[in-house]
């Protein structure tokens, strides 16, 4: 009964929050508190008006501890709302890159033509380098990064997850 | 007509008189002479001028918890906010409303390492509720209402306001109180009223059931525990309470089984490892509780009421879950009883307390007296015995005493008892009695103590005295940190590391030198004339009991043991050493 021997499945959380000072220390306080993971984590201001901000995370536990973090961010003063996009029905999942290369020669070549295929664009470029960027799941941004690394990969940043449910619903 | 512009110190008060408080426990400093000068100008609040910060979260905590009021506490910024921490961690762990104002460098210095400056919100982020750092002074009526608001709100629990200095002279209109202008925090107190006939439905069928309570009854109030009481007594079915929820159920009653957990009865522990339904009422499953998870009420259907959803399967999955205010549903579920007119299974019941009372007869709680020492758990039954009649409130330290007087204590009402349950802070008792007499100026408050923990915050005497609180100190001292020893003793092979207290003062003395009572005992006839004078005497007292050094609390399930794996006194049967349990906290 207790100790769970379920599985360990990725979890999509959105929560939205009072844009104030600290709220972010206090979500990630939470994580780090009571031992939960946090693969990623970003975070924006959403509604100008009301001064909400929306926190995507990405974080893996068993269901018990999935609804364990729901609840204890739940229980956050200025938390507003918490929803599991991987539970509650489908959603959209994007993730933005850039990604510089350097080299010359047949690997800068091999690089744009990869690039090509994973409609990527060049942002930045001199003789040496590119700077791509790419958005995409996660794992086409996994796919591309592997691809370049043989090819001089020198650099690379991800902004985390963001998601929002399919369909004509707001959060 | 334009509104008054009033200083952020006065903003302040006039919240706190807004809110109904009458009265606050604090010590000052640099960062929040503003706020005093303040209070120095007014008589609606009283000041109770402490001698650590620490102390003055206890006696908040005491006092909260003997009124259900808010308690309040103001310090300075610094050392006096981090003197605050392990109150308001205990305050967190137990669910006690506090709110605690703390001075801060002014606004303009914040981030300089400035003299007396720290990172208060940051370091309180994690033993609070919430808290909050005020840098414009007009937003500060408005944190203070909501400040009281979330405190005692929902699950109650401490909130800090943090007030830079600047912030507590700059001027701005006051806001009375209001209704919530949060959107984002409003608990759920009024159950899904589905889940109520669901689980009377599943109590109406149960064979073996049994209640268990604990602190979240006395949180929501007097009336919840009357509601429990009265399910109860309508079902006939038993009902265990964990250490934070002694009184909410009369522990002189015929269904009372004890108190459950490490150091609960045989029965307590026997009935919940056996039942097959369970009703947890404001209780959280606490390690201390469950014994090891895995064999905790194999054979049961769990109900968990509960005003906070987080503490719904966090250690222990249960099968329906309703979430409220326990208080509520527990008025909602004596009358979906009554609508449906549950007649229990009378012949299942009737071999359930034919069982539970043969667990009974074991006399779990039963010890050897001695003619030559002090037994513990003897001076404890005589003081309930003297103290029966009386208007009286019990605080603890943290220990071994502690226990003995959770098992050996009668309650007949709640927030008569004022412990430390979740952090097991050493030094909590003594200023908890204080703040508790001075809710209840009138009644006897005695501090059921040990004589390492009174040594953690025996500078409170000192308030004591000041105030002319007539608080009562009854140590057990039997010169060591009984509960360490205890440990040692049964899993870490008699090595008794650093657990004997060397150089205690003379009790006796250290009252005299305070201009308090002092009174010592030595012998088991002498306990009886040592509680007698206790009661008589209008000033406090420090009693010095001194008790069998080596007696151990008993029955006992070792750290992640079942609650079938208890253990017993040594002379009641196999009460044996172990070093096999020794990673476990």
């Amino acid at each position: 009964m207790a100790e769970a021997k379920e599985d360990i499945n990725k979890h999509v959380i959105a929560v939205l929050v009072d844009n104030e000072p600290g709220v972010l220390a206090r979500v990630v306080g939470l994580f780090s508190g009571r031992g939960y993971n946090i693969e990623s984590l970003t975070v924006s201001e959403v509604d100008p008006v009301e001064i909400i901000s929306r926190i995507t995370i990405v974080t893996s536990g068993t269901a018990m501890i999935i609804e364990q973090i729901k609840a204890q961010l739940e229980r956050l003063v200025p938390v507003h709302r918490v929803a599991d996009l991987t539970l509650e029905g489908s959603s959209v999942e994007r993730e933005l890159a850039l990604v510089k290369v350097k080299g010359g020669g047949e690997k800068r070549v091999e690089a744009l033509r990869i690039a090509d295929i994973f409609r990527a664009n060049v942002v930045d470029s001199t003789t040496r380098s590119f700077v791509f960027e790419m958005t995409g799941s996660s794992d086409k941004i996994n796919a591309f990064v592997d691809l370049m690394t043989p090819l001089g990969l020198v650099d690379a940043c991800r902004t985390g997850v963001v998601a929002i449910a399919r369909g004509p619903e707001p959060l | 007509m334009a509104s008054a512009q009033l200083s952020g110190a006065e903003i302040v008060l006039k919240a706190l008189r807004d809110q109904d408080v009458d009265v606050i426990f604090g010590y000052p400093g640099g960062a929040v002479l503003p706020l005093y000068d303040e209070l120095f100008k007014q008589n609606k609040i009283r000041h109770i001028l402490v001698r650590h910060e620490q102390g003055a979260v206890h006696a908040a905590e005491g006092y909260a918890r003997s009124t259900g009021k808010v308690g309040v506490v103001l310090v300075t910024s610094g050392p006096g906010a981090t003197n605050a921490v392990t109150g308001l961690t205990d305050a967190m762990m137990d669910s006690i409303p506090i709110v605690c104002l703390s001075g801060q460098v002014p606004t303009h210095m914040i981030g300089n390492d400035a003299f007396q400056e720290a990172d208060t919100v940051g370091i309180t982020r994690p033993c609070t509720k919430h808290n909050y750092l005020v840098k414009d002074v007009a937003e500060l009526a408005n944190t203070m209402h909501e400040a009281f608001h979330v405190a005692r709100r929902g699950r109650p629990g401490p909130v800090g306001v943090d007030i830079p200095k600047d912030v507590q002279i700059a001027k701005a209109p006051y806001v009375a109180r209001h209704k919530v202008r949060r959107k984002s925090y409003q608990p759920r107190t009024k159950a899904n009223q589905n889940m109520i006939r669901q689980a009377v439905a599943m109590l109406a069928k149960a064979k073996r059931p049994i209640f268990y309570a604990g602190g979240g009854v006395v949180n929501s109030g007097p009336a919840a525990s009357r509601a429990l009481t009265q399910l109860v007594r309508l079902s006939g079915y038993p009902c265990t309470v964990t250490l934070m929820g002694l009184g909410c159920f009369p522990t002189t009653d015929k269904q009372y089984l004890g108190m459950l957990g490490m150091h609960g009865t045989y029965e307590a522990n026997l009935a919940m490892h056996d039942c097959d339904v369970m009703v947890a009422v404001g209780a959280r499953f606490d390690d201390r509780v469950t014994g090891r998870l895995a064999d905790f009420a194999p054979k049961s259907k769990i109900i968990h009421i509960d005003i906070d959803p987080s503490s719904i399967n966090k250690n222990v999955m249960v099968d329906l879950p309703i979430v409220g205010d326990v208080g509520s549903v527990l008025r909602d579920l004596v009358r979906e009883w009554k609508v449906q007119k549950v007649r229990p299974n009378a012949k299942a019941l009737k071999s359930w307390w034919r069982t539970i009372d043969k667990w009974r007869g074991r006399n779990c709680l039963g010890y050897k007296q001695s003619k030559k020492l002090i037994k513990p758990q003897y001076a404890l039954q005589r003081l309930c015995e003297l103290t029966r009649k009386k208007d009286v409130y019990f605080t603890t330290e943290v220990g071994q005493h502690q226990m003995w007087a959770a098992q050996f204590l009668e309650f007949t009402k709640p927030n008569r008892w004022m412990t430390s349950g979740g952090l097991g802070t050493m030094g909590y008792g003594l200023p908890a009695a204080m703040g508790t007499q001075i809710a209840h100026p009138k009644s006897l408050v005695i501090d059921v103590a040990g004589e390492a923990s009174i040594l953690m915050n025996i500078q409170e005497m000192s308030t004591i005295m000041q105030y002319r609180l007539p608080v009562k100190v009854f140590i057990l001292n039997n010169h060591y940190m009984g509960m360490v020893r205890q440990w040692q003793e049964l899993m870490h092979g008699r090595r008794y590391s650093e657990s004997y207290m060397e150089s205690l003062p003379d009790f006796v003395k250290l009252a005299d030198s305070f201009g308090a009572l002092g009174l010592r005992a030595t012998k088991p006839e002498e306990v009886d004339s040592l509680i007698g004078e206790m009661i008589k005497e209008d000033r406090a007292v420090i009693a010095d009991v001194c008790i069998d050094p080596n007696e151990n609390c008993f029955p006992m399930i070792p750290s992640g043991a079942a609650h079938n794996e208890i253990l017993f006194a040594p002379d009641h049967g196999e009460g044996k050493g172990r070093e096999n349990g020794m990673v476990l906290v």
